[in-house]
C-alpha cells in the first residue's frame, strides 16, 4: 500500500512521463544527422535537450520517490473530473468546428457550461448561448470582418 | 541643436491635420488589434498595406507605425483581465497582471501597463532619435555567437521564473524547446517531431501554446468547483481604479528597466519584444527586495515587461531605418512598404528623407500621448468585464481563445492543438509545473538552435567561438552566474542555519 501511494505521487508520474518523452526525443534525434560536413545537423540540438530531459526527470522521480508524503495534501479528484469533463467537451467542440461552424459550436459550449456545469435553468442557458453566439457574430464577423469557421448553414 | 531643429520640423509634419488623423487611426486600430488574441500587428499592417498606396508615404508610415506600437498597448488588456495574452509579448504581463486583477487591482494593473507603455514608448522614441546610427552599428556587431549567448542568457531567466522547484521549471523549459523544434528544419529540410502530420510541418505557433497554457488552463482550473466562483473584485470609482502613488513609486525602477532593456533588445534584429519583456521581468525580479512576491500580483511585474514591450518598438525601428534590416515580422512588412513607396531605408535614409524620418519620430510622441489619453479613460469600461458572472465569462474566454488561434493561419488543426495545449496547461498547473519557463523555451528555442548551428558552422565545429568573442563571453558568464545563483542561496541558508545551530 505504501508503495502504491508513492507511485501515485504526481511528481513521480510526471517525471516518468517526461523521462519517456526524453527517451523518445533521443531516439528520434538518433535518426537525424548529428554532425554533417557543414556543421551540426538536425539531430544535434534535440539530442542534448533530450538527454537533459531524461537526467532531470529521473532526478525528479528519485527525489520525489524517497521524499516522505506531505500530510494533508489531498487531491480533489471530483474537481479534477469536472475540469476534465469541460476539457473533453471543449475538445469535442473543436472537432465539430468543421461540421457545425464556430457560432453553433460556441452556442453549444455555452449551453453546456451554463446549464450543466453551473446548473442554471434551461432558459438562462439558452439565452446565454444565443447571446454569446450573437455577440461573437457582431464583433468578429460583422465589425472586424474576421473569417470564422462556418458550417453547412453558413454560420 | 540639429536634433531639436529637426524634431521641430518633424512636429510640423506630424501635427498636420491629415497626419494627426492617420496617427489616431493607426493607434486606435493597433489597440483593437492588440486586444484580439491572434490578430497581430504584422497581419493587420499586411492587410492594410494595399490601402496605403495612394496615401502620401509619410501619412501612411505614421498610420502603420501607429498600428505597430498601438498593438503593444492593447495586448496587455486581455492579459490582465482574462489571462489571455493579446499578443506574444503580453505573456509575461499575465504573470502578475492577472494576479493583480484577482486581488481587485485590475484597474491599477491596466493603468500601470498604460503608464509604463507611455513612458517606455517615449523613451524608445527619444533613444531612436538620439542614438539610432551608433546603436545600429552595435547591433551589427552581433553575429551568431552573440545571438546564441543572448538566447542562453534569456533561458537562464528560468531561474527567476521558477516557482518552488527549479527542476520542474527546467523540465518545463525543455518541453518548450522540444515544441519549438517541431516542424521542418530549415538547414536540412528534415521534418522533426511532426508525427507524420503535414499540418505540423510549419511548426507550432507560439500563440496556440500561450493561449492554451495560460487562458484555457485557467478556465479548466476554475471549473473544478461546482459553485459559481466569486467574481473578481472591481473597486468602485475612477480613483480606486487607477494605480495609487505607492504603486507608481514601487514601479519607478521598473519603468526605467523596461525602457532601457526593451530598447536595447529591440535594436538587435530578431530578438523581439517577447524576449525583451522576459528579460526585463527577470531583471526586475533579480534586483527586487521581495522577489518571492513576483507572480502573486506586484505592480513592478506589470510595469517592467509592458515597458520593455513598448520601448522595443523604438529599438526595432533603428536597424530598419538606418540599415534597412528588419528585425521582426512586423518590421519586415514595414520594409516591404518602404520599397513599394520607392524609399530605401539605410544609412542615407535620415539624410535623404528628413521629413519622413523626423515626421515619424514626432508622430510617435503624439501617438504615445494619444494612446495614454485613449487607454486611461477606457480602464473603468474594460474593468467591467470582470463583473460578468463566471458562467458567462468562461464561455467568452473559450470563444475568444478559439477565434484568436483560428485567425493565426485559418487552420482548424490549430484549434485541435489548442485543446491539447489547454490540457497540458491544466496538468502543469495541477502538478505545480510553472508555465512561464515553457513559454520561454518555446520563444527562444528555435532562434537559439539556429544561432548555435550557425556559430558552429562559422567555426567549423569549434565551440571556442562562443567564448572567444567578448560580447558573447560576457553574456555567457552572466547566464552561468544566474544559473548558479540558487546554489549560492541554498549554500548561504545552510551556512546560516549551521551557525545558528552551533551558536
Amino acid at each position: 500500500m505504501a508503495q502504491k501511494s508513492w507511485f501515485l505521487k504526481g511528481d513521480v508520474v510526471s517525471g516518468a512521463v517526461l523521462a519517456a518523452l526524453g527517451v523518445y526525443i533521443i531516439s528520434e534525434a538518433r535518426q537525424w544527422n548529428y554532425v554533417g560536413p557543414e556543421g551540426p545537423g538536425p539531430g544535434f540540438f534535440p539530442m542534448w535537450y533530450g538527454i537533459a530531459m531524461v537526467v532531470l526527470s529521473l532526478w525528479l522521480v528519485v527525489v520525489s520517490a524517497v521524499r516522505p508524503a506531505v500530510a494533508g495534501a489531498k487531491v480533489d479528484w471530483k474537481g479534477v473530473g469536472r475540469a476534465m469533463l469541460v476539457w473533453a467537451v471543449f475538445a469535442l467542440c473543436t472537432a465539430l468546428l468543421k461540421l457545425l461552424g464556430l457560432l453553433t459550436v460556441l452556442a453549444l459550449l455555452t449551453l453546456f457550461i451554463v446549464g450543466v456545469m453551473y446548473g442554471k435553468s434551461l432558459k438562462i442557458a439558452c439565452a446565454a448561448a444565443a447571446g454569446n453566439a450573437l455577440g461573437f457574430y457582431l464583433v468578429f464577423s460583422l465589425a472586424l470582418n474576421v473569417g470564422l469557421p462556418v458550417g453547412p448553414l453558413g454560420f | 541643436m540639429d536634433v531639436l531643429a529637426n524634431l521641430g520640423h518633424g512636429f510640423i509634419v506630424a501635427l498636420e491635420p491629415l497626419n494627426l488623423f492617420w496617427c489616431f487611426a493607426g493607434v486606435f486600430l493597433g489597440t483593437v488589434v492588440g486586444v484580439m488574441p491572434g490578430l497581430g500587428p504584422a497581419a493587420t499592417i499586411a492587410m492594410l498595406l494595399p490601402l496605403t498606396f495612394k496615401m502620401p508615404p509619410t501619412s501612411a508610415l505614421i498610420m502603420l507605425a501607429g498600428i505597430y506600437y498601438g498593438a503593444k498597448y492593447g495586448g496587455s488588456t486581455t492579459a490582465i483581465l482574462l489571462n489571455v495574452p493579446g499578443e506574444s509579448a503580453s505573456v509575461v504581463t499575465c504573470l502578475d497582471g492577472y494576479q493583480m486583477a484577482r486581488k481587485g487591482r485590475a484597474g491599477a494593473a491596466l493603468g500601470i501597463a498604460a503608464i509604463a507603455s507611455f513612458i517606455a514608448g517615449t523613451v524608445g522614441v527619444v533613444a531612436l532619435m538620439l542614438v539610432a546610427p551608433p546603436l545600429a552599428k552595435f547591433g551589427l556587431a552581433f553575429s551568431s555567437p552573440e545571438y546564441f549567448a543572448l538566447m542562453v542568457l534569456g533561458l537562464a531567466m528560468v531561474v527567476l521564473l521558477a516557482g518552488e522547484s527549479l527542476v520542474k521549471a527546467l523540465l518545463a523549459m525543455l518541453v518548450g524547446l522540444w515544441i519549438a523544434g517541431m516542424g521542418i528544419d530549415l538547414f536540412s529540410d528534415a521534418s522533426r517531431f511532426t508525427f507524420g502530420n503535414s499540418e505540423m510541418l510549419d511548426g507550432v505557433d507560439f500563440v496556440i501554446v500561450a493561449i492554451g497554457v495560460f487562458a484555457l488552463s485557467e478556465v479548466f482550473a476554475n471549473m473544478e468547483q461546482r459553485e459559481e466562483g466569486t467574481m473578481l473584485p472591481v473597486p468602485k470609482g475612477l480613483r480606486n481604479l487607477l494605480p495609487t502613488m505607492a504603486e507608481l513609486k514601487a514601479c519607478r525602477f521598473a519603468f526605467l528597466n523596461g525602457s532601457v532593456v526593451g530598447f536595447i533588445i529591440g535594436v538587435l534584429p530578431g530578438a523581439g519584444s517577447t524576449i525583451a519583456s522576459f528579460i526585463s521581468y527577470g531583471l526586475e525580479k533579480a534586483v527586487s527586495k521581495h522577489p518571492e512576491k513576483f507572480g502573486t500580483g506586484v505592480p513592478e511585474g506589470v510595469a517592467a515587461p509592458e515597458g520593455a514591450n513598448n520601448s522595443e518598438t523604438g529599438g526595432a525601428l533603428v536597424p530598419l531605418l538606418t540599415l534597412g534590416i528588419p528585425g521582426s515580422g512586423t518590421t519586415a512588412i514595414l520594409l516591404a512598404a518602404f520599397v513599394l513607396w520607392g524609399l530605401k531605408p539605410g544609412p542615407l535614409m535620415i539624410q535623404d528623407n528628413p521629413e519622413l524620418f523626423w515626421g515619424l519620430v514626432a508622430s510617435m510622441y503624439v501617438g504615445n500621448v494619444m494612446l495614454l489619453v485613449l487607454n486611461l479613460p477606457l480602464i473603468p469600461l474594460f474593468a467591467q468585464i470582470l463583473k460578468l458572472p463566471s458562467y458567462l465569462l468562461y464561455p467568452i474566454i473559450l470563444g475568444i481563445s478559439l477565434v484568436g488561434v483560428y485567425t493565426v493561419s485559418s487552420s482548424l488543426f490549430d484549434c485541435y492543438m489548442l485543446a491539447a495545449f489547454g490540457l497540458l496547461g491544466y496538468l502543469m498547473r495541477r502538478l505545480d509545473y510553472p508555465s512561464a519557463p515553457l513559454i520561454l523555451g518555446l520563444v527562444l528555442g528555435d532562434a537559439m538552435e539556429r544561432a548555435l548551428r550557425q556559430s558552429l558552422m562559422m567555426s567549423q565545429g569549434d565551440l571556442g567561438i562562443l567564448v572567444s568573442r567578448p560580447i558573447s563571453a560576457t553574456m555567457l558568464v552572466l547566464a552561468v552566474l544566474l544559473l548558479i545563483m540558487p546554489l549560492f542561496r541554498k549554500f548561504n541558508s545552510w551556512r546560516v542555519r549551521a551557525i545558528e545551530e552551533n551558536g
